[in-house]
């Protein structure tokens, strides 16, 4: 399958949204060519806000802009944009429920190199948490240009947590978004992984390695983590009757914590969590990343047989 | 045109008193550091915003953001004596079920731009109203109204460069320079001062006013709509619980509502300054 960029796709859907909607505006903090705005910022200077490296007071702006009829996309990296602005995003943006738009690159531990600091793991936690705020991981480069185009039109805060690597594209070209959203993108009968953001190409992988070994997983892209689209999440559990979430964020709060509350309620089944455990992440490159955390399709294949196996043992 | 001093001071003492009463009624809320800015606060909506209470969301509104939000009953109590809803209102403050929040929320009244509460925030949000009026090539302003205390929160420092540096002379910030904070002196706790020069090489245009005197804010005020090429930064020197005297620099007031002795003796002191008024020189 061929790699694209999501941060390249986002950057490029904003330039053509700019030129479509004179009431579009970007703001980023001092991170620009890394979050692709720059894209937008070369062609509409007096509609870029580059609010130097002051994510709080870059937040409170939009906001601001968005009070005269603006619409402000806001970006930098997830760290940046979530824990470290999170009582700005709460109070000027939740509470206030102003029109702003945040997205960011840079989302979990694909980032690499730069270590834990730089590797966010909470933020779909935090954002999760926050009333008013709606929450999406698109799964691909495709898909992240039809969410951009989406939350455009919608009126309201939402959080899109995009990724620094490329990774493997899913989509066409002119696929649609709609909210909320999740889709069965591989049908399956023995068990469902439900998966968001990169995690979704790895969870189509291990769908195929499973199948050698007689296992049909079903797989289901869940790219809006808030609101979750019910209907499709209960009626593959149900055909399924056992669970695996995946993400590339802590396993405390995170898609899996959504979907096990989600199916507690609706049609209890045992659901396994995989993620990042209770830990910060560390430097490496990404591939060596992905496989030291387990979340690899080799990995997650052989987790997901020992879970089904514990089930029926 | 005279401005009428005497009807500006009447209307913020008739306000000082709902403060006291919403307070009190509430048993919680901040009456010091709302009757500190009332005055501030009654020149804005009387004399100084083009606003329209009728039509709060106006396009060619002017911008009010009370960013110290717990100063919330002095802004509850102009926008009641403006018509932006029933004066009758102002006892629910702090209720259940009411518009009136403890502090400001946009989304549950109509006449507040944002939600504020944590301190900090307002400026950066001015900050954005400002630079969306620019790129609307609208001429109106957006007025942020800040605490001394709030002063000490790292977001209004970046906040102040973004504007400085943006040259936004559509701003104007007053900064209500009562002293006290809710544990102490301010220049105890974290001093602020020299705030006029740190101010200027933030490439503002500093004015320092006496925050009680109606005709020196007034003149802040035009001084600031003649500024071409930097936003404006009002010190407005005031007294906490300006009007009633053992509310006056008293602390305790901070966040404490008055209790039924105090808010009978408040009242009656406030009722005693609006018989004087304009029989003596404002």
């Amino acid at each position: 399958m061929e790699k694209k960029g999501t941060r390249d796709y986002y950057g490029q859907t904003l330039l053509e949204l700019g030129k479509q909607n004179p009431k579009i505006v970007a703001l980023d903090a001092d991170l620009s060519a890394s979050t692709k705005t720059c894209l937008f910022a070369k062609q509409f200077p007096e509609r870029f806000f580059d609010c130097g490296v002051a994510e709080a007071d870059m937040i409170g702006t939009a906001a601001g802009l968005s009070l005269c009829g603006f619409i402000p996309f806001v970006s930098t990296f997830a760290v940046f944009g979530t824990g470290r602005c999170y009582d700005q995003i709460r109070q000027s943006v939740c509470i206030s429920r102003t029109n702003v738009k945040i997205v960011v690159t840079h989302g979990g531990i694909t980032v690499g190199e730069d270590g834990a600091t730089h590797q966010m793991l909470e933020d779909i936690a935090l954002m999760t948490s926050l009333p008013n705020m709606r929450v999406i991981v698109p799964a691909d480069a495709h898909q992240t240009s039809a969410v951009i185009k989406f939350i455009a039109n919608e009126d309201g805060p939402f959080y899109v947590r995009l990724s620094r690597d490329k990774f493997p594209v899913i989509y066409g070209e002119e696929t649609t978004f709609r909210l909320p959203f999740a889709e069965v993108l591989r049908e399956g009968k023995d068990v469902v992984i439900y998966a968001t953001g990169l995690m979704v190409h790895q969870a189509l992988s291990c769908a195929e390695i499973l199948s050698k070994s007689g296992i049909e997983a079903e797989v289901v892209n869940v790219a809006s983590i808030k609101p979750l689209e019910k209907e499709t999440i209960v009626s593959s559990a149900k055909k399924c009757k056992i669970a695996l979430t995946l993400e590339e964020h802590s396993i405390i709060n995170g898609l899996g914590a959504q979907i096990s509350s989600l199916l507690s309620e609706e049609f209890p089944i045992p659901i396994k969590i995989l993620g990042i455990e209770d830990r910060f992440g560390i430097s490496g490159k990404p591939d060596e990343l992905l496989k030291f955390f387990g979340l690899d399709a080799e990995t997650i294949s052989s987790k997901v047989k020992d879970f089904i196996d514990k089930r029926k043992g | 045109m005279a401005t009428d001093f005497i009807n500006l001071e009447k209307t913020a003492y008739e306000i000082r008193k709902e403060i006291l009463k919403m307070t009190h009624s509430a048993n919680s809320g901040h009456p010091g550091g709302s009757m500190s800015c009332i005055d501030i606060l009654t020149c804005l909506y009387c004399e100084v915003l083009k606003h329209d209470p009728k039509n709060p969301d106006w396009e060619d509104r002017d911008f009010f953001v009370l960013s110290k939000g717990h100063a919330s009953p002095a802004l509850y109590g102009i926008l009641a004596y403006r018509g932006y809803f029933p004066k009758e209102d102002l006892l629910s403050f702090r209720k259940l079920g009411s518009k009136l929040q403890g502090h400001p929320e946009k989304i549950m009244l109509k006449g507040v731009e944002i939600t504020t509460g944590s301190l900090g925030q307002g400026l950066s949000v001015a900050n954005g109203i400002a630079l969306g009026l620019k790129l609307k090539k609208s001429d109106n302003k957006v007025y942020c109204l800040m605490g001394d205390g709030e002063l000490q929160e790292g977001q209004v420092w970046e906040a102040l460069l973004s504007s400085g540096h943006r040259k936004l002379n559509n701003l104007c910030i007053i900064l209500d320079r009562n002293k006290l904070q809710i544990d102490g002196c301010v220049e105890e706790i974290k001093s602020e001062e020299p705030i006029a020069e740190k101010l200027r090489a933030f490439n503002y245009n500093v004015l320092r006013i006496d925050g009680h005197n109606y005709s020196q804010i007034l003149q802040a005020f035009a001084l600031f709509k003649q500024t071409k090429d930097k936003p404006t930064f009002i010190i407005a020197e005031t007294v906490k619980g300006k009007g009633v005297s053992f509310m006056e620099n008293n602390v305790d007031f901070h966040g404490k509502a008055p209790n039924s002795d105090e808010l009978e003796r408040g009242l009656k002191e406030l009722d005693n300054h609006l018989l004087k008024i304009g029989s003596e020189k404002n």
